[in-house]
């Protein structure tokens, strides 16, 4: 079989890395912005766009944090009208099994497989995070060291209706409901099953459930250590190691030589970290109003105050809940030996996605040693600039890729699972 | 009504080919179409998936799925219909369904409510719901360069609203929807908990709908439709009589004869919704021959290319909310 590499955009729709002062940036609640990217990828033969989930729009300090792209449209309604729109691309609904109802839910991406033709997907997430559960009726009534047993329990009861075998009755203390198919089958179907998790917890239900998994593995050496321990759990599972299709996050910066690459990306990622945005970000740690401190200058003076950070900006990773005090100590110690500004410092120590930069040529030879070697089978592209960086990739990185041997040149199927080559 | 004119709306219920019957309602010159739903039962695609579907393939016609409060989550809820109105550029409606049906409830593990207890769930979701539409202000989004602001702080607003079966924080996660609240619809029995835009009533026969009507406006429905069940089908003998327990008025014969009809209900209500007894025979007809019948008539109110589905039935825009209360948050 030959490496065959497979791409999705994952289009959040909010936060810090679109550059939304940019004029060329496209409105982010209009949908002709989603149909134009939808139908972008389709010309550069994608495989799926993914929406994000955010149930709670993010906060600082108790008022809504004013600085990122904010708003954005509930997934399985504007992938129904993507569908309407769009004829091959795959179409990927991130829900989480928190505050959603199995029965339901099960039915909405049903309807949108059925409706597009056989192109959904789910991107199973889970949460515990009760300021999100402010929202709904049950509040946060998930316990975080349960929450995927809740998702396994949801998973199987959605896979039991999508069988369409007959009444589905599960009374647990975790999942309640008494239902039946209401929803035709689609051409593949059910939807593909994607998940992103990448706690062990999540590891073993991408190994027991996924069809594709979406992890933060990006880098190569972690991403044939990540290929490796999945691989493990499938066959723990009594599933092929090809039964799952491994396709992590990326960002890409193209330039016309390595050099103007680079510098691009350092330009995108000024912008994207404003020094308002790094004084927000501080202000998340500290805990209080640093308005009064100036972002060029040294770090503010006074103490945090204690207990654990704010969850209400939505970005925390559950490794960085914890600990607080001592990583504001390690930035002080940071700032000071190397002087650097609040801007700087915080330059300096947000995390930074994987990016692949340089030439499409460059790139191309990256990703065909990703994927000739099995350490992916694909990456999820969050673009940073809509619509131009994502024509950037179709229109110049594609065509690399097609010399290589390691693209498609037409859709040979209708469906997202023939498009990711599943059985 | 002042002047006699009549918007017909059409039900499309059914799992078939839903973007070929909605453009030829669209080019009928229906004003909108409704979807019905139900949790349980069918086969039936999820209403507002349809409506959705179909919102990138018109341009002018309402779009209104029915969507069931008693087994909803009321922010999700918001936000597919939120949603829906950014993607038809201000054409959806919601028709609230409130199924209290031992199967319904059983899909969320829930079992059926008294009659008060609806009431009551009707109310607050549906209120929950416009709130949750007004949680951004209309210009919350100011792309504020200078001081690096995407929004307005001051204009997105927590609902903070507090139930007796559920509480919400906000705000949704969507802007406002383009029409301000999507068109609410309900039927007269659930006008009180609702407080709908537009009330839809049967009734026993033709005094019957008038009297309705009546009522409806008396408590204070903006707008109010009749449910016509049609069958344009030779064979049946021609009448109009009312058919417990749809409880809607029920036409059987010619398509001249439903102009008749039709043109009699204008001076009492000011829309239809026709249900078609069979949408393959009926659809045609109504869209061949009735519709432009009213239209040579004068009596048709068609929406243009564009129009918002407020402003195709008159209503007004309304003020948010937290607009309303001086911005306070």
């Amino acid at each position: 079989m030959t490496a065959r590499l497979h791409l999705g955009v994952f289009y959040t729709g909010v936060g810090p890395q679109f550059l939304w002062d940019d004029p060329s940036n496209a409105p982010h609640t209009e949908i002709e912005t989603y149909v134009s990217v939808a139908r972008t990828l389709e010309r550069g033969l994608f495989d799926a766009f993914f929406l994000g989930e955010g149930l709670r729009v993010r906060e600082n300090r108790g008022r809504v944090h004013a600085l990122d792209v904010a708003g954005r449209p509930d997934a399985i309604t504007q992938l129904s009208a993507l569908a309407g729109a769009t004829t091959r691309i795959g179409l990927v609904a991130t829900q989480n099994t928190t505050y959603n109802f199995p029965a339901d839910l099960a039915r909405r991406l049903s309807s949108l497989d059925f409706l597009s033709g056989g192109r959904a997907g789910w991107n199973i997430v889970t949460t515990d995070n009760a300021w999100t559960g402010a929202n709904f009726r049950r509040g946060g009534w998930l316990a975080h060291d349960r929450r995927y047993e809740r998702a396994e329990q949801f998973v199987e009861a959605a896979l039991a209706l999508w069988s369409g075998t007959g009444l589905v009755a599960r009374h647990t203390d975790l999942v309640s409901l008494r239902a039946t198919q209401t929803v035709p089958p689609s051409p593949q179907g059910r939807p593909v099953l994607f998940q992103a998790g990448d706690s062990p917890g999540g590891r073993e239900l991408a190994a027991k459930y996924a069809d594709v998994v979406f992890s933060a593995n990006t880098g190569y050496d972690k991403a044939v250590a990540y290929a490796d321990d999945l691989r493990a759990r499938l066959a723990r599972h009594g599933r092929p190691a090809d039964a799952v299709r491994i396709l992590p996050g990326a960002t890409v910066v193209l330039g016309d030589t390595p050099a103007d690459a680079a510098e691009r990306a350092e330009d995108i990622r000024r912008r994207q970290i404003t020094p308002q945005r790094a004084l927000a970000f501080l202000e998340q740690y500290w805990g209080q109003d640093l308005s009064a401190y100036d972002p060029h200058g040294p770090l503010p003076d006074v103490e945090p105050i204690e207990g654990e950070l704010d969850p209400s900006r939505g970005t925390i990773s559950i490794a960085d809940r914890t600990g607080k005090l001592d990583r504001i100590r390690r930035w002080r110690e940071l700032a000071e030996a190397k002087n650097l500004s609040i801007h700087q410092l915080v330059l300096e120590v947000q995390p930074r996605q994987h990016g692949f930069v340089g030439t499409p040529g460059q790139v191309a030879d990256e990703w065909a040693r990703y994927v000739r070697t099995r350490a992916v089978d694909g990456f999820n592209l969050s673009p940073h600039l809509v619509p131009a960086a994502l024509d950037d990739v179709v229109d110049r990185l594609v065509p690399e890729l097609q010399d290589r041997g390691v693209y498609r040149t037409e859709y040979e199927g209708t469906t997202l699972r023939e498009h990711l080559g599943l059985p | 009504m002042t002047s006699r004119s009549l918007h017909v709306a059409v039900e499309l219920d059914g799992d078939g080919a839903v973007a070929d019957v909605v453009t030829a309602a669209e080019r009928g010159g229906f004003t909108f179409v409704t979807f019905d739903d139900a949790p349980a039962g069918g086969p039936r695609i999820e209403a507002t998936t349809r409506a959705a579907y179909v919102s990138t393939l018109t341009d002018r016609i309402g779009l209104a799925p029915t969507a069931n409060v008693t087994t909803a989550e009321p922010f999700h809820l918001a936000a597919q219909l939120a949603s829906l109105d950014h993607a038809s550029h201000g054409r959806a409606a919601w028709v609230v369904g409130a199924d209290d049906s031992a199967e319904a409830l059983a899909t969320i593990g829930g079992s059926r409510l008294d009659p008060d207890a609806l009431h009551h769930e009707v109310a607050e979701v549906v209120e929950v719901v416009r709130r949750l539409w007004d949680s951004w202000d209309d210009d919350a989004v100011i792309k504020d360069v200078a001081t690096g602001r995407y929004l307005d702080p001051d204009k997105v607003h927590h609902v903070d609203f507090s139930g007796t079966r559920f509480s919400v924080k906000g705000p949704l996660i969507t802007p406002r929807p383009p029409q301000g609240r999507p068109v609410v619809l309900a039927p007269d029995s659930l006008a009180e908990a609702a407080r709908p835009d537009v009330v839809l009533v049967g009734g026993a026969g033709l005094d019957d709908v008038r009297n309705r009507a009546r009522r409806a406006r008396d408590t204070g429905a903006p707008l109010v439709f009749a449910e016509v069940e049609v069958r344009l089908g030779a064979g049946e003998p021609p009448g109009t009589r009312g058919r417990p327990p749809g409880d809607r008025l029920r036409y059987t014969g010619s398509a001249l004869g439903l102009t008749e009809l039709l043109g009699w209900l204008a001076t009492s209500v000011d829309g239809v919704r026709l249900h078609p007894a069979d949408l393959a025979t009926d659809l045609p007809v109504l869209a061949g021959e009735v519709l432009p019948a009213l239209r040579t008539e004068g009596l048709l109110v068609s929406p243009a290319p564009g129009a918002t589905l407020r402003g195709s039935l008159g209503l007004a825009r309304p003020e948010s909310l937290f607009a309303a209360a001086g911005g306070a948050a």
